[in-house]
């Protein structure tokens, strides 16, 4: 990949970096060409939008219900929606439409911050590994091999039901997530900078006396962002899904607080009798993954060169 | 390439050994038998308290060390897994729940993985029309729905339609249930009982392996050899199965080999929601219990499916790749 990216869609134009302000010629800037990518993709582009929808909707929660998640209604214990509690409320008295936003807001968090951390992680040690080779190498190949064969559900679970339980400590659960969560991202990372490591321009910046992990970040990486970005976004869904999953059999996130996993735990077990108990949480944690998919399979599509799905360049 | 075999063979081995000797230190310092027992009102005599627990090598006033040392004993010399903190042997309870998981699992995920690839090697070649979108998202849908919510909207709609037709056609606890004496009934009942969990399966299986599928053979359908096995002459059905979806099964069969593996711990929320007491069920419950030897227990045996899916595909790789047969 790397240099390859930098594609230019002018079939009148020749492959060279392209100067922001194109002038007369219809040539257009890389980030440009992606957003212009992107944007055919309606599906992704609906799917940022609801994300965006999302986020605002898990800042602004406290604001839009005047219950908030941890209040108790003492006058509607498990009753259906109603103008008093418009999504329900839960055996507890609690409203259901705040615990959902509250959710929501833990899910996003959860995911976001997972992604960033396994998909930097993989970043690192896959290229350092790949740039010193030798023992590094072998020994974060080996950690690697280590970590998929045990499975990371059950460890996870062990952790976190002998971690204490605090306010914080879904921030175990995220660090926990990222920890079993890098290792085949680092495999790709490794292979993709096996190969850019002996371009050219790496050569030189070694040559002219960079160290390495400037070389590593300033060279190697930015040649492989596409790559990143893809596998964050779809370890941000592979994330909440994970999260649910913990959650629902109350190894995630504990209650007071609550998350998407969490809620959709309570009412899977009574979802025939009191439904609005699960509805509200399903549809969320569903429509979120869903939109975070499809911006991924967007991006991917935007970002690969080979990718023919961009239609054909005017 | 009996050597290669042997040689990855060994290495699978002797990541295991530590992969497992790692969960048990985890397990043992994590976990808490003897909290079972405080719980219990009026409290019982710390001194038998400690000696049920040394009895069962789970008491924290051992060194590490030597629960370590005491615990792979027992397994080298008389495959003895250890007991539960208040139950019997692992051993025999593992034995039973295999065959559970394994009479849960195997319909549906032959089935959603010959589905799936059929049906992911039939869109490729319809790119971008209504039938690939319409396969894309669909299974794109089935893979951003957490599985127990599959399997709990799949657990409604059987109740209406059971309560529609009057007649109790979708069984979902358990394996077995009430049956009549007509000949063949306890088989119906079993079948009855899988229905829900094996539609389940299947679907996800089939949106997984449908999206791999269709995206391997987009890429041996815009290769050289099949615009050249087009070029000289062989008709568009011809070269599309013995050039693109041959080449393009050899990857996915790697993928399935892997799957054998996960299969088991990941019908843990099946087995949950439709009360099956398969593997995954005891994983989960062993963790909640503060089992520390059925814990460590089911960690190796899904480690155990992880070497020999990882086998699998190494001699699926050895024969299919010349390159790696030859060498």
């Amino acid at each position: 990949m790397g240099q390859n990216l930098l594609e230019v869609a002018d079939e009148s134009t020749t492959a060279q970096p392209v100067t922001p302000q194109g002038g007369e010629s219809k040539r257009i800037s890389r980030s440009q060409l992606i957003l212009r990518r992107f944007l055919r993709n309606k599906s992704a582009v609906v799917g940022l939008v609801l994300i965006i929808v999302f986020v605002v909707l898990a800042l602004a929660g406290p604001y839009l219900s005047h219950w908030s998640y941890d209040q108790v209604d003492r006058y509607a214990y498990l009753k259906p929606p109603s103008n008093r509690h418009p999504l329900g409320s839960t055996q507890s008295g609690r409203d259901m439409m705040a615990l959902t936003l509250r959710g929501l807001r833990k899910s996003l968090l959860i995911g976001f911050l997972v992604a960033i951390l396994s998909t930097g992680t993989a970043a690192i040690i896959g290229s350092f590994a790949a740039y010193f080779g030798g023992w590094f190498e072998r020994v974060a190949l080996w950690v690697i091999d280590l970590l998929l064969v045990v499975p990371s559900f059950l460890l996870i679970a062990v952790l976190t039901t002998g971690a204490s339980k605090g306010p914080n400590s879904w921030l175990l659960l995220v660090v926990l997530l990222a920890a079993f969560g890098w290792m085949l991202s680092a495999r790709v990372v490794r292979s993709l900078t096996l190969s850019i490591k002996e371009r050219e321009y790496v050569q030189a910046a070694r040559f002219m006396g960079l160290g390495a992990p400037t070389t590593i970040v300033r060279h190697i990486l930015p040649n492989i962002s596409s790559l990143l970005i893809i596998d964050a976004t779809l370890n941000v869904s592979s994330a909440i899904l994970a999260e649910t999953g913990l959650s629902f059999f109350g190894f995630g996130v504990q209650p007071p607080d609550t998350s998407l996993g969490t809620l959709l735990g309570e009412g899977a077990r009574q979802v025939n009798s009191f439904p609005w108990l699960f509805v509200s949480p399903a549809v969320a944690v569903v429509a979120l993954v869903l939109c975070v998919n499809a911006v991924g399979d967007g991006l991917r599509d935007a970002l690969d060169p080979n990718s023919a799905s961009g239609g054909t360049a005017r | 390439m009996g050597s290669y075999i042997a040689r990855r063979l060994l290495n699978y081995v002797v990541l295991l050994f530590i992969a497992v000797s790692l969960s048990y230190f985890l397990a043992a310092t994590q976990l808490h038998p003897r909290q079972l027992y405080q719980l219990i009102n009026p409290p019982l005599d710390p001194v038998s308290v400690e000696s049920n627990l040394r009895s069962r090598n789970l008491s924290d006033q051992v060194p590490l060390l030597e629960r370590y040392a005491a615990w792979l004993k027992g397994i080298v010399l008389h495959w003895d897994w250890g007991q539960a903190p208040k139950g019997g042997e692992v051993v025999g309870e593992v034995g039973r729940r295999i065959g559970v998981s394994i009479r849960l699992i195997t319909l549906g995920s032959l089935l959603g993985t010959l589905v799936g690839v059929l049906l992911g090697a039939w869109t490729a070649t319809r790119q971008y029309k209504p039938s690939d979108r319409a396969s894309t998202a669909g299974s794109l849908f089935i893979l951003s729905v957490p599985a127990f919510v599959i399997a709990s909207a799949l657990q409604v709609l059987a109740t209406k339609l059971n309560n529609a037709t009057g007649v109790r056609m979708f069984e979902f606890v358990g394996e077995t249930g009430d049956h009549g004496s007509y000949p063949g009934a306890a088989l119906a009942d079993r079948v009855q009982h899988l229905l829900l969990p094996t539609i389940a399966l299947t679907l996800i299986n089939l949106a997984f392996f449908s999206r791999i599928q269709r995206n391997l053979m987009l890429d041996a359908l815009g290769s050289d050899f099949v615009r050249t096995a087009r070029a000289k002459g062989l008709r568009r059905s011809r070269a599309v199965m013995k050039h693109a979806l041959r080449t393009s099964l050899i990857p996915t069969g790697t993928y399935f080999a892997f799957s054998i593996a996960t299969l088991f711990t990941g019908a843990t929320f099946m087995e949950i929601m439709f009360s099956f007491h398969g593997m995954g069920e005891y994983g989960v419950s062993t963790i909640t219990g503060q089992d520390v030897n059925g814990t460590v227990a089911v960690v190796a045996f899904s480690g155990a499916c992880v070497l020999v899916g990882a086998v699998l595909s190494d001699i699926a790789v050895a024969i299919l790749d010349p390159r790696v047969r030859l060498s």
